[in-house]
């Protein structure tokens, strides 16, 4: 039976060459004793690797991180080993959960609260579009109120489905260009959510 | 207040030191509690009183089961309780079969039980490892998690998935326990004693952990039947109600095992009787894996009741037989006699008595439905455990009550 | 002697009479419904007599029958004896223009959550109440979702119209 199952009855062992990754050097100038690249690009590779995620965790989405933050489907290995509970500290928020009407004023202050830059991960798809709770009193997605960044479908996401979606933002943010948050363009979304 | 701690100190009126402040234990929480707010009212370090708020999460499930036929409720029960689903899953399963008049064979049963006792661990793994991070002992959590994910593994080769299981069908199970699943079940058998020994040797008698726990937040067996508390905070208040022993449920009347019940009713007696009755779980799958094992023949391939009305037919036979096409549709259709009839049926769920008042009017979907959620009765007492205890107690006190937003606001 | 069904009946018969009806219904649970003014006498009766001993409330809910008039929420108690083992289901009804009930939190705490909620959802008004104020939903909410007449999705929303919820719109389904 191929499947991956961690309690295999008969495991086999890895070759050492399946456990070692690479990075990508990003481009750059090559000389004798030195390496220039663009300023951008070093800062992107610094804070993608020890992204500070805050949990915020309402409900069974919640427990499945807890899954992946445990040492099983370790998400501490993508540098994301110190979570912080306090949006003044933290740079991703993770909303893992159904986010209800009356729930909705607080994730918007968390979300205020935290410093540019900041990114947003919805996690579930209570938090992506309301799940399977079309009712009165449940927001129908957290891009209601504010701007999300990465998605991650599930109810609830597979461990592996929320260190995808950790890579994808790993990705944003290694890509992200330093004069983002102050364009214009930053600025008319933020203007559409009713966030200055 | 103040005066009474420092009798000899004279405080003009109006000082700073004899206002109460207010703090506030917001919706979020470290360590994923779960989405309700507590309002102190502090003197200083100590709790006055305080006030709680709940519906953070309301998701307004009784009105949405008002409108999904009787299936697609088991997987709004998986999200009540989502720390052990197939509890809130298989409850509400039971409650259809008894409206409908369904008997159950034994295996089934049987199997049931073993579904039932994991689920109630994997809680209390999950409430008892919560209680150490709350005293600052973050490592027994990890550890724990590792056998969570062995009971996860057992859930997935049953009905596929994970947390949220949607397991059972009106009548059994949607597929007969794999040999696999069976392997696991006894991996999970040989190797977790061991490690619930560890996690006891860890915290029971850890002296930090005993300083920090008993004392806190105690209450006595009338205030807590009073405020209707069941499960293991009641039996840690002395009280010995347990629906598996009082009205026995799944064939529970076949196994032996006892209820552990505490003294004094506070947090290191909670964390007790959590670990005892985890003990027993174990205790419990190991007869009915014995059980499971004792049927023969063609008694080991059943796993669900012979009601076709009701029971959703293997797709391989709705694809290549006729009675089970007309079955099929007739089911997700709406078509089967659905009798008129009011009923409660309650189970032990991990926090306590979860009930099903359901009253249908012969309709495809029920006319009310009505989970009676211990979590959302027993988060009153809150005010009372924790007057005039110290904050650090309160937090403590709030997470070994096993609060589960999801089964709090429904 | 062990309580049954039987004595029960009679010892609710001999001290209110003919205010109470009595039916058992095919699970074996004993239900009775008197007029609402007598709730708190029946719960403080059933809670002090000796043989009787229902101390345990188990829950409290409402239920919206639009269609009986004078008679269209019914608020049940199911109450539970421990020691006996024996649990009757309470109800009593009242008409939807004024449904004010006796609160029941003097006698049991447990039902001070459980009676904000049947107010948050349903409206019953009960009297003597210490905090009655919306429990599940935003307080400034003020219709009682879970009446029949309301229904279950957000009817604010713009993106979502009848024809994607199946009432109507452009594609008539034959009944």
């Amino acid at each position: 039976m191929g499947r991956p199952v961690r309690f295999n009855i008969n495991p086999q062992k890895t070759a050492i060459k399946d456990a070692i990754g690479f990075a990508d050097m990003p481009e750059g100038f090559e000389g004798e004793g030195f390496y220039a690249t663009k300023f951008e690009k070093v800062i992107g590779l610094a804070r993608k690797n020890s992204i500070w995620p805050l949990p915020f965790a309402t409900s069974c989405c919640g427990i499945e991180f807890m899954a992946t933050m445990g040492s099983h489907y370790d998400l501490a290995r993508f540098g994301s080993e110190r979570l912080g509970f306090t949006p003044r500290q933290c740079d991703l928020l993770m909303v893992m959960g159904t986010i209800a009407k009356k729930m909705a004023p607080i994730v918007k202050q968390v979300y205020l609260q935290m410093a540019e830059p900041r990114w947003v991960l919805a996690m579930g798809a209570c938090a992506s579009s309301g799940g399977i709770f079309d009712s009165y009193s449940v927001l129908q997605g957290i891009d209601q109120i504010i701007p999300v960044d990465v998605y991650i479908p599930g109810c609830p996401p597979r461990p592996e489905g929320v260190l995808d979606g950790i890579l994808r933002i790993q990705d944003l943010v290694h890509n992200e260009s330093l004069r983002r948050r102050n364009s214009e363009h930053y600025k008319a979304l933020l203007g559409s959510y009713n966030i200055q | 207040m103040s005066d009474l701690m420092f009798p000899n100190i004279k405080l003009p009126e109006g000082s700073l030191e004899k206002q109460t402040t207010t703090l506030n234990l917001g919706p979020t929480h470290p360590a994923t509690h779960g989405v309700f707010q507590n309002i102190l009212e502090m003197d200083g370090e100590r709790v006055l009183s305080s006030e709680q708020t709940v519906g953070y999460i309301h998701r307004a499930f009784e009105k949405i089961a008002e409108r999904r036929p009787f299936y697609q409720i088991t997987t709004l029960t998986d999200r009540l309780n989502y720390c052990s689903a197939p509890i809130n899953n298989l409850g509400w399963l039971m409650t259809c079969e008894k409206l409908f008049r369904i008997k159950i064979p034994k295996r089934v049963d049987y199997l049931r039980v073993i579904i039932m006792e994991l689920a109630r661990i994997s809680d209390h793994l999950i409430c008892n490892s919560i209680v150490g991070v709350d005293t600052g002992a973050l490592s027994v959590f990890l550890y724990v998690m590792q056998y969570r994910e062995l009971i996860y593994e057992i859930y997935e080769e049953v009905c596929g998935s994970r947390l949220t299981t949607n397991i059972g069908r009106i009548g059994g199970f949607e597929r007969n326990f794999n040999a696999i699943a069976f392997e696991k079940l006894e991996k999970f058998l040989k190797e977790y004693p061991r490690v619930l020994k560890e996690f006891e040797a860890l915290l029971q008698r850890n002296r930090i952990f005993m300083e920090r726990t008993i004392g806190a937040g105690p209450i006595s067996a009338e205030r807590a039947l009073n405020y209707g508390f069941t499960g293991p905070n009641l039996r840690a208040a002395g009280v010995d109600y347990d629906v598996r022993v009082h009205t026995p449920y799944s064939s529970y009347e076949d196994f032996d095992f006892i209820i552990p019940v505490g003294t004094t009713g506070d947090c290191y007696d909670r964390f007790l009787v959590r670990n005892q009755e985890m003990w027993q779980s174990l205790s419990i799958i190991e007869q009915a894996y014995k059980k499971v094992q004792e049927f023969k023949g063609a008694e080991a391939d059943v796993y669900h009741a012979d009601t076709p009305e009701f029971y959703l037919p293997p797709k391989q036979d709705v694809y290549t037989k006729m009675e089970e096409l007309i079955w099929h549709f007739k089911i997700v259709m709406g078509e089967s006699n659905i009798p008129v009839g009011e009923v409660y049926n309650c189970v032990e769920g991990a926090n306590g008595e979860l009930g099903f008042y359901l009253i249908s009017d012969g309709g495809r979907t029920p006319y009310r439905l009505h989970f009676r959620r211990p979590c959302f009765i027993y988060y009153q007492a809150f005010n009372e455990l924790t007057k005039g205890c110290m904050l650090s107690d309160a937090i403590v006190v709030l997470s070994s009550l096993n609060l589960i937003a999801g089964e709090m606001d429904a | 002697m062990a309580l049954t069904l039987d004595i029960i009946q009679e010892k609710l018969l001999e001290k209110f009479g003919d205010q109470i009806s009595f039916f058992i219904d095919p699970f074996g649970v004993l239900n009775f419904e008197t007029p609402k003014e007598y709730n708190l006498k029946i719960l403080q009766f059933l809670f002090d007599d000796e043989t009787l001993r229902f101390r345990f409330l188990t829950d409290i809910c409402a239920v919206h029958y639009p269609d009986e008039k004078g008679r269209e929420l019914a608020i049940v108690y199911h109450l539970h004896n421990l020691v006996d083992n024996i649990r009757i289901r309470y109800k009593v009804f009242t008409a939807i223009e004024t449904p004010d009930i006796y609160t029941a939190t003097a006698l049991y705490e447990c039902a001070n959550w459980m009676e904000r909620e049947t107010y948050d959802f349903f409206g019953v008004n009960f009297l003597g109440h210490p905090n009655l104020k919306r429990i599940q939903n935003v307080e400034e909410m003020d219709y009682f979702p879970m009446r029949k007449e309301y229904p279950m999705e957000d009817q604010t929303r713009t993106d979502k119209d009848d024809e994607m919820f199946g009432r109507g719109g452009t594609v008539i389904y034959n009944k």
